[in-house]
């Protein structure tokens, strides 16, 4: 089978997806700091924002507006970097006005993610991370059914400590054993807060769920990522958290759940 | 004509859809001719059914946001709790989150089956004048997925405001995922007829929030929502121990405020970060009663009394300004 049958995926290496089932717990972050450690430790990475009501991620990754181009290819993806190690589509790239409401119905929507898997000219990545949005719904299903001609390596479930955002996770935990996705493991994100006056460790949004979760699934626990008042702001800036903060604990456990994750795809 | 036929193709778009008889999908449907010419598009009589339906509910009010996890099931439960704290009314909660159904679990309603009578469904009461609908109670485990795209959604919602049983109702509170797709689409189309007094919005104080909460607010100006107010959420967190605040979203665009100030809405009101929120949350419980003196609560019922106290004049002077506001920006 020669590269064009298999589309504008046959270079990429590794198509990993970033799920949850509850919003607001940190796809797009994970994503973002997944992402930009790859892409330290050498990596070719791409980002493709299927999150077409509330994409996140160009504002994380401070790409602005650019405008999306065709090539012989397919669409050029926007390079968050002058190396082009970081390659990202997003539906924030073509609308004009950043506040416009994207008001569609499913058929349309998962129309828009059959193009963003087969029309965009990903070149060669290592590894692709599918950020989304929350739910097990019709942007879930499209992409799943689009990749179908390529492997999907399997998916990093987020969520935060209390049993409010478990409980959504519980159900994407059955959509992806329904959908013979393979769960490479589960993060908890948001676990508890270091209060940078005192030092005393506050446990926001309750404590031990996503470990729990783990347990009770039999999935992998990738690590917890602490509430970092240091990281909300660098993203909501677009700067790289890792370059700025690398001796952060937080830092320290994005590494370590990066390594598992890669240790996971090359097994 | 149901909305996706029993007889429809996988993909079907929904015979109310701009694709009706027209997308790839439709090809061997045999509906296809119907749906083509346009019959299939006439306005969907459960719209009158459900006005009909509703004419016993005084107020709908709409719960929304744009960005996940902001606390919109946690606001419109309260809400709902404080509501209900006055005996003489009547509140309804109708959780339209599809996927992610968290009321059940936030009501203190985890395992609760919804009954069928003559006259419909009928819901959950937590107390006596507070009644609940979600899909959560028509799950059968905790680990049910609820995969299901936009046309059977729809479904879902038209028939949770045709055939429930509501009753009586004062207040009518819809809690939604976030968004601006199926779910808040049916919800105005099914509620066209019986008319939505106005949203509240939830957000938090940081920008990757208010962007995409702002586009929900140009949602509710499309589909002519009114707007009763914005509340910023998860504000500020004092650390129990040394009493400090700390910024954990920070506002680095103004937080609500500024959004409210361009946008002329009201901000109802900011309400901090209290890990004994979650925590109520997460055992059922109201943290109105469990911690009535703490900042949260306090905040909550500062936001919540002056707002129910006026409905019908703040709906009429947000909504006028509202339309005056487009009006002058055209």
């Amino acid at each position: 089978m020669d590269s064009s049958e298999k589309g504008s995926l046959a270079q990429v290496k590794h198509v990993v997806l970033v799920l949850s089932g509850k919003g607001g717990v940190g796809k797009s972050t994970i994503t973002t700091e997944l992402a930009l450690a790859l892409v330290h430790a050498g990596k070719k990475v791409g980002i493709l924002d299927v999150d077409l009501c509330g994409p996140s991620i160009p504002r994380m990754l401070s790409v602005g507006k650019p405008e999306v181009h065709q090539c012989d290819a397919g669409w050029v993806p926007v390079y968050a970097d002058p190396q082009q190690k970081l390659a990202i589509m997003s539906i924030g790239f073509l609308l004009e006005d950043s506040d416009e409401a994207v008001i569609w119905r499913g058929p349309k929507k998962t129309a828009l993610i059959g193009q963003f898997v087969s029309d965009v000219a990903w070149g060669e990545l290592d590894i692709l991370l599918v950020d989304t949005p929350p739910g097990t719904s019709d942007e879930h299903l499209a992409v799943l059914e689009n990749l179908r001609k390529h492997r999907v390596d399997g998916a990093v479930l987020v969520t935060t400590p209390q049993a409010v955002s478990t409980g959504d996770v519980r159900r994407e935990i059955t959509f992806c054993k329904k959908t013979a996705v393979k769960i490479l493991g589960i993060v908890e994100n948001m676990s508890g807060f270091v209060c940078p006056h005192c030092s005393e460790c506050s446990n926001v949004f309750s404590k031990g769920g996503g470990e729990e979760l783990a347990k009770l699934t039999g999935s992998v626990f990738l690590g917890s990522v602490p509430l970092d008042p240091l990281l909300t702001a660098t993203l909501e800036e677009g700067r790289d958290f890792l370059q700025a903060f690398p001796e952060s604990s937080t830092y320290t456990a994005i590494s370590q759940i990066v390594n598992t994750v890669l240790s996971s795809l090359d097994a | 004509m149901a909305d996706v036929p029993n007889d429809a193709p996988e993909h079907c778009p929904g015979t109310s859809s701009d694709q009706a008889g027209k997308s790839s999908a439709c090809q061997g449907c045999p509906n296809q001719n119907i749906c083509a010419s346009g019959a299939a598009k006439a306005p969907d009589p459960a719209i009158e059914e459900i006005r009909q339906k509703l004419t016993s509910v005084k107020h709908k009010i709409l719960v929304l946001s744009g960005k996940g996890g902001v606390g919109k099931s946690t606001f419109s439960a309260h809400l709902s709790h404080a509501l209900a704290s006055d005996d003489s009314k009547e509140i309804a909660l109708l959780d339209v989150d599809i996927c992610g159904p968290s009321i059940p679990k936030i009501m203190g309603l985890e395992g609760e089956q919804v009954h069928q009578s003559g006259s419909g469904w009928s819901p959950v009461y937590v107390e006596d004048n507070l009644a609940v609908m979600s899909i959560g109670f028509l799950l059968s485990s905790p680990d049910d997925a609820v995969i299901w795209r936009g046309p059977k959604k729809n479904g879902m919602i038209k028939q949770f405001l045709r055939d429930v049983d509501w009753g009586e109702v004062d207040y009518l509170i819809v809690d939604t995922p976030p968004g601006t797709s199926d779910e808040h689409l049916s919800i105005v189309q099914y509620l066209s007829g019986a008319g939505i007094d106005g949203a509240v919005i939830i957000t938090t104080p940081q920008e990757v929030s208010l962007q995409d909460v702002r586009k929900e607010i140009r949602f509710c100006k499309k589909v002519k929502i009114p707007v009763i107010g914005v509340i910023e959420n998860m504000s500020g967190f004092v650390c129990p121990k040394c009493k400090n605040t700390s910024q954990i979203f920070p506002p680095t665009t103004g937080g609500a405020q500024r959004m409210c100030e361009e946008l002329n809405l009201p901000l109802l009101g900011r309400v901090p970060l209290d890990p004994r929120i979650g925590r109520s949350c997460d055992e059922g419980r109201s943290f109105l009663t469990e911690v009535p003196d703490s900042p949260a609560a306090v905040a909550y019922q500062n936001i919540i009394f002056p707002f129910f106290c006026s409905l019908k004049t703040l709906h009429l002077v947000y909504f006028s300004l509202f339309i005056y506001t487009d009006v002058i920006s055209h």
